[in-house]
Formats: C-alpha cells, structure tokens, sequence
C-alpha cells in the first residue's frame, strides 16, 4: 500500500490526547507510541494511518465494531503482522529490542486445547520468552509459574490436561501465563469472551492490580456497557483511530456514533474502490 | 514338546504346499489341502519310512518329485495325526474352515512361494536366523529398522499435533522424482545422490504446495492433492523409464515404492544413523521452541521467537526422515509410519514429552517387526509390514487405551448406567415405602414394577441387581425386598438429592414446579456430597420440597426412616435383617 489516498477527513478523527506530552517525556513513560501504521490483508487495508502514544499505568480498552481491526492492532504492535506503512515503539525503542517487556494473551480460540500440555506446561510458555533459545525452564520459572497459577486460582488444576477445563478455566491459563511473562505492557485480546461472571470479575480486579503496579493494558474489548465501567481510557478504533481518551470524555453518544455509525460504510466503500482500483 | 514341534513344523509345511496349491482353482485346493481322497491316492505309492517327518528330510537339493511327494505323505500324516489330536475326522466342516482360515491369513507368503523366490527353508528357519543376527543383511535391516522407528516416531509427534500429516504424506510423494534423479546422476543406487535427490524434490514439493496456496485462492487441501500425485507420476514415469534402460546397477530401484529392509546396506544404514543423530539432537536442543511454535505459534512470535525458521527446519528434518526411510518403507507408505505411531501414542498421553517417547518406541517396534515378518519369506515387502503392525498398535490403543479407549469409556459408560438403574430401583422402593408413611417393611416386586411403569419381570431383575450389590434382601422367594442399611442409605441421598435440587431450581432459578422434575431426575445421580452441602445450606435446610413432599436430612439418611417421622422404631430394615 504505497500510496493509499489522503484520508478523506481528517477532522473527523479527535485525540484527547496530544502528542506533545510524549516529546517532554522519558521513554519510560511512553509504552506505545504508534505513528501513521497502515496494516493491509490482501491488499486490503484493515488499519489506515493509525498515530497513538499511550500513557504508562494505564489500563485501556480498544472498542468497535466488529472487523474494525482491534485484533489486528494488537497483532500489528507485536509484529505478527507486516505493516505497509508506520512505526510502532515500545518503551521509545522497537519492539524487537523490548521483547521481554511485552505479554500477551491470543484469543483463546486460536489454540487447538487438545494439545497434549497439562495447565502448568502452558503457563510456563510464558517464561520461555525470557529463557530465550535453548535453556530450559528452572525451578525459579516454575515458582513463577505456581504463583502466577495462584492469582488466577488455577493452581488446583496445575496438572490437568488443557481440553479438560472449562472456557473461563482456559482464559485464567491463558491469563496466568502472561502474568508469568513478567511484562511492563500487557496486549490481550478478548479475555472475556465465553468466560463466566465470576472468571470476568477476576479477571478485571487482577487487571486493576497490575494497573496499580505501573503496568500498562491495552484490552480489545466487545461489550460496550462494561467498557466503561472496566477501562481507565478507551480507544475507540473503526479502521482509524475515532477517539482516544479517559473514558469519561470518549465515551459518549456522539463518538459511539463516530464509531459504530455511517463512518464505516463509507470507508469500506472506499477500501473496495482502492482495491479495484489496484487489481 | 519335541512332538508338538514337528507337529507345528509339519503343519507350516502342509499350508506351504496349499498355498501353492490355491493358484489353481481354490475349491479343489482344499479339498487336496484337507481331505483324504487325493492324498490317500498318493500315498498309496510312497510310505515313507518313519512318519515322524522332522525337517530335515525336507533340506533343498532332494529332487523336486521327491519332495512333493513327501509332502503329500505329510498331508496324509497330518491328516492321520489331527485325527487323533481333536478327536474328529479331518473332513469336519470345522477343521477344513480352521486351516482354511489360516491359509488365508498366510496369504503373503503365497505369493512369494508361487513366484518362486521362496528357497526351501521354513519360516522357523528363517526366524532363527533372524534373532541369530547371522546374516548381515538381518543386522542391516534391523539397525535400519530401528533408526527409522526413532525418526519417524519423533518427528511423528510433531507432525501430528502440528496437523501437518497430509503435509508428511505430500512430501513423501514428491521425492520419488529425486528418487530416479539420484539414481540416473551415477547409474547405480548411490545412497548420498539418491538422499539429496529425494531431499531436493521432497523440498520442492512443499514448496510448491506454500506456493499455490500463498498465491492463489486454492486452499491447502487441493494443492497437496495435486503436488502429491503429480510429483509422483512424474517420479515413477522416470522409474519406469530406468527399468527399460540396460544398466546393471538399477536392480531394486522399484523397492522404493514398497520398500525392502532386506535391501538396506551398510552405507544407507550410516546415513539413516546420522539423519537420526540430527533429529534426535535437534528436538532435543529445541524441545522447548518445538513445543511453543506448535502450541501457539502466535504467542510464540510475539515472545520472540522466530516460528517461520523451527517450521522449515522441521520440514527440513521430515524430508530427511521420508528419505531415509524409503529404502525400507517405500514412498507410498512412509508417511504412514510417520503418522501412526504417533497418532496412537496421542491416544495414550496428555503430556508432549510422553507422546514422543511412546511414538518413537512404537515406531521401534513397529519397525522390527515390519523387518522380521518381512525377512520370513524373501519378497514380502517391508513397508505394509511395518505399516500393518503400526496400524494394529492403533488399533490396540484405540481400543484399549486406559483414557480414550473405546473399551474403557464403553466400561465406563456402562457401569454407569448399571449405578443410575440401581439408585432408580432404591428410590422407587423408598417411594413405595413413602407411600405407605413408612409403615409397611418394604416393597414386593408388583408394587415395584407399578411404581417404576415396568414388568414385574424386568423388576425381578432390578431386585437382583440390588440383591447382588448388597443393597437390599429379599428373604422370601417373591415376597417382600427389603433395603439393608447401605440401600437405605443411597435410597435416601438420592431421593434427598432429587427434592434438593428441585427446591433449588424454583427457589433459586425460579423455575416452575412442574418443570423441574426431569432435570432433577439426571442431576440426582451426579450430585456429590459436598455440593449438597452447599445446596442445604442454601436452601437453610428446608425440610419440604416443592411439591410438598419430606426431604430426607442428613440424620435420616445415618437413622432410616423412624427419625423422619418420630418414631421409635426402624422401619424399612433391620427387623428383618
């Protein structure tokens, strides 16, 4: 995607945040700074010129509408995906060189739970990132484990094979592996999805805590009435970034519109229009 | 035991000489097989000397008319001997279908006997000389065996968990051109040029199939498919095209379809040694990487390590193993025995380490024995073999495994039914006995069958189940069934458990009344105590469920039925007893 067209209007699109605190800033207390990402499937564009620069200890919801590529941010910020414009930085530097600062958590569908693990092999995964090639996991990692197993109370299931547990069984493994990544930025994607009442409020208050400790969340998020009850900040994302802020200012009638409403026909129709255009 | 030793190599004999005999038609073969006419003809001619037939007299070299007629003197021996041993005449119906059973299941080694490769030593012999190690070629095929078991088994697991089986089988496929092109570059079978040959096509055969699928909208399935089957008609016409050439060196090339270990030399050995050294240590440095990069490979990107390169040096590795393998498989079915053992292991364990030594240990053995039933008789190819041995130890695991066996959760299921057909009974005699204000001793078997909408056949039959299992008595031939303390005891938990849940599920759930039985009806017999608990204490300990009814407590279920109802005196048991 060389050159996309100029996005049609630019004052459609609001930042509460400018990006002048960032130039005053040590690299420390900027976890993310994005600019001008453009991420393309199939010569289809799914993310147009994203800029963000998010705060440290914060814990962030990313809101829209579905295929409006809160997924594919995520994936894009890690490096999973190629971007076709852009940089991303992680701590001021990419995100290549701050690895172990970084957990993440997939959506939960994206693993086959019949692979043959118990639940204490999976959460140590996350320590694998650390170990780096080659070394095996200590005695040290697996107490890093068992704690991690702990906070979610999963620690009574540590040697059950994975397909033997319930979904919001699975979301805490998934949950608890991230937490034993022992990460500065955390990226998960859905960790609510098909979990129970109970797993979700756990989920959130052991979200809180690691917001309390400085770490930074950025959380896709489906459900819009417990978004705002959730996040500190909302990032209201429809294949550009609509709004981003503390969610007392985003979250009202009018940027929802942005998000949810007309916006979206027109910029698909225009990202079939280019994609014509190309063939 | 040195008579049932001639018995059992009289008997390998007399099948030898039916098999030959089935290329004519089958009909008259056995009747010369087990009836006495034909045998009875000949033996009217030559007698020989002792009937004690040990195999000696039969060493090659004696003349071939000589021969057949020995045997057919043994047929009639045989027939003489089996006489006496099952106590029937030879003709019995039974006995010809036996033998013809196991002619049948010998059925291999008809065809290397009819195609004349067979020398004229027995399958005992050969066996000898196979666990002897004697020959080199024993050594060879068995050495080559067992590395192939290592390597197939372990790249096995994680080809199977990786879902990359059509892949194995693809890359399988594809090598048979390398195959011929290994062959033609010195015109002989050159393991080193025939490895990289195949190695090459195997690898470029993936690649193409990366290729479709990366740059076209055809999807993976279609694009093995094809690679799969066009490389290897492109493979075998080559093949084909070396057979009509006249060289000296392209005997055996064709064994690489089927395999054969007996073909297996020092040199492929060697290098299947040092494939296997590679695999095993690769898996072995990278056992951690392998094992994320399958898991979750996109978890495993974001952590930093590189997916796209443990894929191609898997791939990599599986190409050397398909390659390696050929010699002793064959191309068609080495992917089998890449596939199998290690799928057999995943129905045995929940742990990848446990998948990857049960795999290569199944395929070890898969592997020797595929070598041994092959060495039997020369020209029994050794691929089918060992994919047939691979293939029952599936079987064997699907069938018996103590998890996921077919048999083990049909025990399982079954014994289940058997417990919630029993708790039924025990609360229909409480029910009955309810009826009654616990007056009555118990129930008959026509109050039983009343109650539970059934004959009193079918109730005579649940007593005894109870009766059986300790949980109720029945002194009089067709009079009262009374509970013994233990039937007394789930009698009241399940009927405790009904009333529980029911009170719970329209005080709690709000549902109707008259909605909760049938829920309740499953839910009574899987409730555990500590839940129960919990659903008393939910419910403080009501004494009533919604229909009214007492719910047993726990003192009722310790006491029996006087404490329900402040009586003295035990109702239900105990008088009796």
């Amino acid at each position: 995607m060389p050159d996309l067209p100029e996005i049609p209007n630019p004052d459609d699109v609001v930042y509460s945040s400018q990006f002048d605190w960032v130039k005053t800033a040590s690299p420390d207390d900027v976890p993310l700074e994005i600019h001008d990402m453009t991420v393309a499937y199939h010569k289809k564009p799914v993310l147009w010129g994203i800029d963000l620069a998010v705060p440290k200890g914060k814990l962030i919801g990313i809101v829209g509408p579905n295929g409006a590529g809160k997924s594919t941010l995520i994936k894009a910020i890690m490096g999973l995906l190629p971007l076709s414009s852009g940089w991303v930085k992680i701590f001021g530097e990419s995100y290549k060189k701050n690895l172990k600062r970084v957990g993440y958590v997939p959506q939960r569908e994206s693993v086959d739970w019949d692979f043959p693990v118990n639940v204490m092999d999976v959460v140590l995964m996350g320590r694998y990132g650390h170990l780096g090639l080659i070394k095996r996991p200590t005695k040290k990692d697996r107490d890093i484990a068992r704690d991690c197993l702990e906070k979610v109370r999963m620690l009574p299931y540590a040697n059950r094979q994975i397909s033997n547990l319930s979904g919001g069984q699975q979301q805490r493994v998934f949950l608890a592996r991230a937490l034993a990544q022992e990460s500065d930025i955390y990226f998960m994607d859905e960790p609510f999805a098909g979990v129970d009442a109970a797993t979700e409020s756990a989920i959130v208050t052991l979200m809180r805590e690691l917001k309390d400790k400085g770490k930074t969340l950025l959380v896709v998020h489906h459900d819009l009435p417990t978004a705002k009850e959730y996040f500190d900040m909302l990032l209201l994302l429809n294949m550009r970034v609509v709004a981003f802020g503390p969610t007392e200012e985003v979250f009202n009638v009018e940027m929802l519109q942005k998000t949810y409403g007309g916006r979206l026909t027109i910029l698909s129709e225009v990202a079939e229009a280019v994609k014509a255009s190309k063939v | 035991m040195k008579r049932s030793l001639n018995l059992l190599a009289l008997l390998g004999r007399r099948l030898r000489l039916g098999v030959r005999l089935s290329s004519a038609a089958f009909s008259s073969a056995w009747r010369k097989i087990v009836g006495v006419e034909r045998a009875g003809r000949d033996a009217g001619r030559f007698v020989p000397a002792d009937l004690k037939c040990d195999s000696a007299r039969f060493e090659p070299g004696q003349s071939g008319v000589r021969q057949k007629r020995q045997r057919t003197a043994a047929v009639q021996d045989a027939v003489a001997k089996s006489e006496t041993l099952f106590g029937f005449a030879p003709s019995s119906s039974i006995l010809r279908f036996l033998i013809a059973a196991i002619v049948l299941s010998l059925a291999p080694s008809c065809f290397a006997d009819r195609i004349g490769e067979v020398t004229e030593t027995s399958v005992l012999d050969q066996a000898i000389r196979f666990f002897t190690f004697r020959d080199e070629s024993v050594r060879y095929a068995l050495v080559g065996a067992i590395l192939l078991g290592i390597n197939c088994g372990l790249l096995g697991g994680f080809i199977v968990v990786r879902k990359l089986a059509l892949m194995g089988d693809a890359l399988s496929h594809a090598v048979l051109p390398g195959v011929a092109i290994g062959f033609l570059w010195g015109m002989t079978k050159d393991p080193v040029a025939i490895f990289v040959g195949a190695t090459v096509a195997g690898l470029l055969g993936a690649f193409t199939v990366s290729m479709i699928t990366q740059t076209t909208r055809i999807k993976e399935d279609a694009a093995l498919g094809m690679v799969l089957s066009g490389f290897f008609a492109v493979g075998w016409c080559l093949i084909s095209m070396i057979g009509r050439l006249e060289t000296a060196g392209k005997a055996g090339i064709d064994h690489f379809l089927f395999g054969q270990a007996a073909a297996i030399t020092a040199a492929d050995v060697k290098l299947m040694g040092v494939v296997t050294v590679l695999s095993v240590a690769t898996i072995g440095v990278f056992y951690k990487e392998f094992l994320v990069t399958s898991f979750d490979a996109a978890f495993a990107r974001s952590a930093g390590f590189p997916t796209k390169l443990f894929h191609h040096l898997l791939m990599l590795l599986l190409a050397f193993s398909v390659v390696i393998a050929l010699q002793a498989v064959g191309v068609v079915l080495v992917s089998a025995m890449l596939i199998t053992p290690a799928a057999a292991a995943y129905l045995l364990t929940d742990r990848m380490h446990r998948l990857l030594w049960l795999s290569m240990l199944f395929g070890v053995v898969t592997g020797a024995i595929g070598a041994f039933f092959s060495f039997l008789g020369a020209g029994l190819p050794t691929g089918p073999l060992m994919v047939l041995a691979a293939s029952l130890v599936f079987a064997g695991a699907f069938l018996f495994g103590p998890k996921h066996g077919v048999l083990v959760r049909w025990w399982r299921r079954r014994s289940r039914s058997q417990r919630i057909g029993r708790e039924n009974t025990l609360k229909a005699i409480y029910q009955t006995m309810e009826r009654r204000d616990f007056k009555g001793e118990g129930a008959t078997l026509l109050e039983l069958a009343q109650r539970r909408r059934e004959t009193e056949d079918d109730a005579r039959q649940q007593t005894r189940e109870l009766i059986r299992h300790g949980l109720a008595t029945q002194p009089g031939a067709g009079g009262q069934i009374l509970l013994t303390p233990e039937g007394w005891q789930r009698a009241c938990e399940i009927v405790r458990n009904h009333r529980l849940w029911e009170l719970y599920l329209t005080n709690a759930a709000h549902i109707a009344a008259d909605h909760v039985h049938e829920d309740a009806e499953r839910i009574e017999h899987v409730l555990g105590e500590d839940v129960v608990r919990l659903l008393e204490k939910r419910l403080n300990y009501a004494k009533l469920d919604p229909h009214g009814r007492p719910i047993p407590s726990l003192d009722d279920v310790g006491r029996g039925a006087g404490g329900l109802f402040g009586r003295d005196e035990l109702v239900g048991y105990g008088k009796s007893i």
